[in-house]
């Protein structure tokens, strides 16, 4: 890290213009999947309020899809609750990187920005690196979790409103569209490093491996696979080889 | 008593989001560690891909991996990456059709 490097001068508009741009792809991939959790939650029986208010509070798709579930069977506060902390635990390990990423903001930038991390608005923010040592980044990240948040806000909405009109042919498409873009996030890197490519791979294995092999619970399977297949990085990577 | 549970899990997923925001920057980084946080974006890209992706379509889990790979050989051509997620909703809805 080059601490003494003055950064480089970016104004805070055209830093909210880049965000929102970088943010774009996870517009387009949680748009169907939150119409997806607006139909099913408003099908499992809440309210077109307590489906919206859902997104606007916890904001995490696959617990959410996963709530709406077990609300439809009758399951219980507690069960509920802990099921969503087991499923969303994965984000203390992404969130432990964000922030070494940005250990340079101040403490409410710090804090704020971390409460709009996903797992998709953390890949996107994390593959763009160098962004943090300009001036001004933070309105980058704010713009690309602002643009993400609001879209699977209205997505829910809309998915609530809509009910049963999306033809199932094309929302079952539409499933591929977040893997689509964790993988068209993933290959660029690897064609620059490969070892980030066998770090990945590693990862996959180790899920698929506690998932169905062990049959952990979905949550606890990606937090060991992230932590195991990322530990491989130190006797593998060279020192700041990864940017 | 269903907006209780709605505050239950907003708490619960808020927590560990924040955590890391207040202890980060007092662990001492040695260079083992740094090199262990900067590859964990890297492992979850992969254990967020498989074998999820396989469940896209729960009665074949080929139409998803062929998705997936319509994604990755967009990428390789230096795309943007919301052409491998348009590239990839095509595949899957040809395939299921």
């Amino acid at each position: 890290m080059n601490e003494e490097a003055l950064p480089e001068e970016q104004s805070i508009g055209a830093a909210f213009k880049q965000g929102t741009i970088a943010g774009v792809p996870i517009c387009l991939g949680y748009m169907p999947i939150a119409i997806a959790y607006g139909v099913l939650a408003s099908q499992s029986g809440l309210t077109i309020f307590e489906t919206t208010m859902m997104s606007v509070l916890v904001f995490a798709g696959a617990a959410q899809f996963m709530a709406a579930n077990m609300f439809a069977q009758g399951a219980l506060f507690l069960q509920i609750v802990v099921a969503t902390f087991v499923l969303n635990f994965r984000h203390f390990i992404m969130s432990m990187s964000l922030m070494n990423q940005f250990k340079h903001y101040s403490l409410p930038w710090k804090f704020g920005l971390s409460l709009g991390l996903t797992d998709e608005t953390f890949a996107v923010s994390a593959l763009h690196k160098k962004q943090a040592k300009k001036e001004n980044s933070m309105f980058f990240y704010l713009a690309l979790i602002l643009i993400a948040y609001l879209s699977w806000v209205f997505g829910s909405l809309a998915g609530a409103l809509l009910g049963e009109v999306v033809p199932s042919q094309l929302s079952d498409s539409m499933g591929i569209a977040l893997y689509a873009m964790f993988i068209g996030l993933l290959v660029p890197s690897v064609k620059k490093e490969w070892r980030l490519g066998l770090i990945a791979i590693l990862a996959m294995i180790l899920n698929y491996f506690f998932s169905r092999k062990v049959g952990l619970d979905t949550g606890w399977a990606i937090v060991l696979a992230t932590i195991f297949g990322s530990l491989a990085a130190i006797p593998l990577m060279k020192e700041e080889a990864i940017e | 008593m269903t907006m209780l549970t709605i505050v239950g899990m907003a708490i619960v997923t808020m927590v560990p989001r924040f955590i890391p925001a207040f202890i980060m920057d007092r662990i001492a980084l040695k260079p083992w560690l740094n090199k262990w946080l900067n590859a964990i974006p890297f492992a979850a890209l992969g254990a967020l891909i498989f074998p999820g992706v396989m469940t896209v379509i729960e009665s074949d889990p080929w139409i998803g991996i062929v998705g997936g790979l319509v994604a990755a050989a967009i990428a390789l051509l230096n795309l943007n990456v919301i052409f491998s997620v348009i590239g990839a909703i095509v595949a899957v809805y040809l395939l299921t059709m």
